[in-house]
């Protein structure tokens, strides 16, 4: 590729996981504007990657059985990473990653509460692959990466993999079960400060009923679980607030008949929804997820994102669209400004060193050093990011991946890297422009020249190449310069 | 610490191994320091834990009849003897092995330790309790202060978190805490493993991140993450090839490893004055059982780890230099819920123990009486209510044990404390 466009290059690393030369060269010629409306409207290009898998060409997964991402969490994690790495809808995979932080949710509990298959179904199954033809977790995410934040809340409220997690399966009227009701307000939508301690009682009192009901017997292999509101457990009294629940400034929610009170909760989440907090705080959320965990939002930007999420009717796409074409998106400042979770730089790793002949399972336990085990976040509020990414032990792993990776892509990359290193400086030139790491110092710079001709004479023989050159990929993609997106 | 690259392919594999082991020599030298020295384990139980299950005021008259299902009966606790107030209190069944520490006088447990407004959310109260600070829960972790007052050059391994992540707690201003959650994995591999390449990638990498950028805060970070990674490298490997003293056998779960791996620090004398070891699932909104269920599965795994840890330490006679602090973000709710659990609640246990620690039963149990004013519970009677604060504590430790200076870390007097060590 004779030019690369350092714009669109930050673009895909930002809404997607980075580029192949291919792929660069494809949303090149879509141009900036083009290439985002794509990747917004992500709906007309086909969703055709799962077929993909096993197939050559692709990045490889290896299973002890029959490949089950819809039975198995380890194919269920592979899976994901598949998509993440070659899926035509970069965006939607991006938002899901997302969203699985933003209502984080263990597959460990889940299945604990329930077993291995059921908590692999509910986290991940799409729904042709569902005994009861429900999506799983991921699905949910997948499907509203980008539509409305209100029906991604009122999916998420009924999920049954967050029913089971949040123990609203047990959320009945003889005892209010607080856990869902505190986290949709502190975590999923306005967050701490902006609610009081009756409120979450309250609110654990409007999510009575909320339940999940077993499809079939527990031993039966095609049984599931499915939401269930279930009337009889529901708590009728009226439920008072400290903030409005309707647009009239009302604070209570009425008693009403069981049969209908599954409203309640609907009421209470449209609250919480139109709540001016809850957009300010997906708003910062997003900023900093795609356009710098450095620089702090100002206000007036927030205030003006917040509209859009208020007046596209909670639309995340419109917010997302907005976010992308600001200048400060394209500040050049603001490249390289967020440090990357351990699943972006796998991937995109993956997919500027070379994946052929790879298998992402050889991803999954590097991903569990690092910090980050799909499907199983520390805790309700997700991972801890930025800077908590890179703890010694964690920053290590990084640079071991980089290393499985590089051994794994020995002979692939000492292939590409004959001719191009007549000199030291032109290997390096190859390298940087291949593996898009943040500029390195002068000194820094100087170092990685120094390693190529560290114990030896240059002249760029076949057999220099074979080791000098998966060692420079092992370390620049080991750099703190390539950690940050 | 430097090789030519005739020694190294001299020497051949073995080089390669003896080289990145810490010398004989230091280990001693570590070691005679250490002996002066005292270390700190401060144990997480995440989630808030459910001291109430745990610490038992068994024949309090309203603890059955608030926790019918999950409540446990004076047969089955371990009666430890009764608090200053006269209340009986018994351990979890499944702590067997505490029980035995208490009664050599080495465990000290007080009760009732939170703060004022007892936040009942898991991650500011964790912020609360890392800072030491309820009002403003931001900024540095209580034990990161403590580090920053270390004179500088701080050893790259003064700190030594077990987990992946830098706990709140240990978060400093000019310290970095290493995060070794396997001592095995803490290693530097190569795509030319077993040639000398893999020593100049190794070397070049280390050098990449030795430069301080300019204007380029989040870079120069990694770049200080990566050299502290470099720095202890050597160290860590060292306690990797560590095996329990005759006897010990630790559990092959993650709490029972990060403990095996601070007695293998401890006992090769990294000189570490901090350790961070938790262990999670404390959340128990449902099925918390009894003497089996899941809050006993929690019990057994903290008692067999701290057990094997305990006498580890003793084997080695390293006993008198360990203090280990435990704590949680809440208590839980007294009355349980409908799901055989409980819900967020306020104060909760704290337990030392340790060669220095005093042991005994501090403070008083709540009681349990739902009705009428009641002074030791709060939230119209549904939570217990904090009798120590919590910062008295740390106070306590941070004057007696780390030689600090409370007023100064925890911006405050809090040496009105419990005198557990």
């Amino acid at each position: 590729m004779a030019f690369r466009d350092p714009l669109i290059e930050h673009l895909l690393r930002r809404a997607g996981f980075g580029a192949t030369a291919a792929e660069l060269e494809r949303y090149q010629g879509l141009g900036f504007s083009g290439t985002i409306d794509e990747l917004i409207n992500f709906t007309g290009v086909a969703d055709d990657v799962d077929s993909k898998i096993g197939t050559p060409g692709y990045v490889a997964t290896t299973s002890t059985g029959p490949f089950s991402p819809s039975t198995v969490i380890n194919d269920a994690r592979q899976r994901w990473l598949f998509r993440m790495t070659h899926s035509r809808r970069p965006l939607q995979e991006k938002m899901a990653l997302f969203w699985h932080n933003h209502f984080a949710t263990a597959y460990s509990k889940v299945s604990g509460n329930t077993t291995a298959i059921d908590g692999v179904r509910m986290m991940a199954a799409k729904p042709s692959e569902h005994p009861g033809g429900i999506a799983g977790q991921l699905e949910t995410f997948r499907e509203l990466a980008l539509g409305n934040f209100r029906d991604l809340l009122v999916a998420v409220a009924k999920d049954p993999a967050m029913v089971v997690w949040l123990d609203g399966n047990t959320n009945v009227k003889q005892k209010p079960q607080e856990n869902f009701a505190r986290e949709i307000m502190e975590l999923f939508t306005m967050g701490v400060g902006f609610y009081t301690e009756p409120d979450v009682y309250a609110g654990a009192r409007v999510f009575t009923g909320w339940n999940l009901e077993r499809v079939g017997r527990t031993d039966d292999p095609n049984g599931y679980f499915r939401f269930n509101y279930v009337a009889n457990n529901h708590e009728t009294t009226a439920k008072e607030f400290s903030f409005p629940i309707y647009p009239d400034g009302s604070k209570t929610i009425p008693a009403r008949a069981a049969s209908a009170g599954m409203q309640d909760g609907l009421d209470l989440i449209d609250a919480l929804v139109r709540h001016p907090e809850t957009g300010k705080r997906i708003v910062r959320k997003l900023y900093a997820f795609f356009v710098s965990e450095i620089a702090v939002p100002n206000e007036q930007i927030v205030a003006w994102l917040s509209q859009i999420f208020q007046q596209s009717n909670y639309n995340i796409g419109a917010v997302v669209r907005a976010l992308l074409f600001t200048r400060e998106f394209s500040e050049p400042s603001n490249r390289f400004s967020r440090y990357s979770w351990p699943a972006e730089f796998v991937v995109r790793a993956m997919k500027e060193v070379g994946f052929a002949g790879f298998s992402v399972n050889n991803a999954i336990s590097p991903l569990v050093n690092m910090g980050q085990q799909l499907f199983e976040p520390p805790d309700v509020s997700g991972w801890d990011l930025g800077k908590s990414w890179f703890s010694t032990g964690a920053t290590l792993a990084r640079m071991n991946f980089s290393a499985v990776l590089t051994q794994n892509q020995k002979f692939n990359i000492s292939s590409s890297a004959k001719g191009k290193g007549p000199t030291p400086e032109a290997l390096l030139s190859f390298y940087l422009d291949q593996l898009t790491p943040a500029d390195f110092s002068r000194a820094a710079y100087d170092d990685l020249l120094a390693y190529l001709t560290a114990g030896v004479t240059w002249n760029g023989s076949d057999a220099q190449l074979a080791t000098k050159a998966p060692g420079l990929v092992h370390v620049i993609v080991g750099s703190s310069e390539y950690q940050l997106v | 610490m430097s090789f030519t690259r005739r020694d190294f392919v001299r020497g051949g594999v073995a080089a390669f191994s003896v080289g990145f082991a810490a010398p004989k020599f230091l280990c001693d030298l570590a070691l005679a320091q250490g002996a002066a020295s005292r270390s700190l384990v401060v144990l997480y139980l995440s989630g808030g834990n459910d001291s109430l299950s745990m610490v038992v005021p068994y024949t309090d008259p309203f603890y059955m009849t608030r926790r019918p299902t999950i409540g446990l009966t004076a047969g089955q606790v371990l009666p430890i003897g009764k608090d200053s107030a006269g209340n009986s209190i018994g351990l979890h069944p499944r702590l067997t092995g505490l029980k035995g520490i208490f009664d050599q006088g080495r465990l000290a447990l007080i009760q009732r330790t939170g703060y004022e407004n007892s936040s009942r959310s898991h991650f500011q109260g964790t912020d609360i309790w890392s800072t030491a600070n309820p009002v403003n829960s931001q900024g540095p972790g209580w034990l990161g202060r403590y580090l920053d007052t270390l004179p500088a050059p701080v050893d790259p391994l003064a700190a030594w978190n077990t987990t992946g992540q830098t706990p709140h707690t240990l978060l400093a201003n000019t310290v970095g805490v290493p995060a070794i959650p396997s001592p095995a994995q803490y290693s530097f591999s190569s795509p030319n493993a077993g040639t000398p390449e893999a020593l100049n990638e190794r070397t070049y990498a280390a050098k990449i991140s030795s430069h301080v950028p300019v204007n380029r805060p989040h870079l120069a970070f990694v770049n200080s993450t990566a050299q502290a990674a470099f720095n202890t490298l050597d160290s860590v490997a060292s306690v990797a090839s560590y095996v329990p003293s005759t006897g010990v056998t630790y559990a092959n779960n993650g709490f029972a490893l990060a403990l095996k791996a601070v007695a293998g620090a401890l006992v090769r004398g990294t000189g570490t004055k901090v350790f961070w070891v938790q262990t999670g699932g404390f959340d128990t909104h449902a099925g918390q059982g009894t003497q089996n269920g899941g809050y006993a599965g929690l019990m057994s795994t903290l008692n067999d780890g701290l057990t094997a840890f305990y006498t580890d330490l003793n084997n080695h006679g390293l006993l008198s230099q360990t203090l280990i602090l435990q704590f949680s973000e809440f208590g839980r709710r007294i009355s349980e819920n409908g799901s055989a659990g409980t819900d967020h609640g306020a104060a909760s246990v704290m337990m030392a123990l340790g060669g220095p620690v005093r042991g005994g039963l501090y403070g008083t149990a709540p009681n349990l009486n739902p009705n009428g004013n009641n002074p030791t519970l709060e939230n119209g009677n549904n939570d217990v209510r904090y009798e120590t604060d919590f910062r008295a504590v740390y106070a306590t430790v941070i004057d007696n044990w780390l030689g600090g200076d409370s007023t100064k870390i925890l911006a405050g007097n809090f040496k009105n404390g419990p005198n557990i060590i």
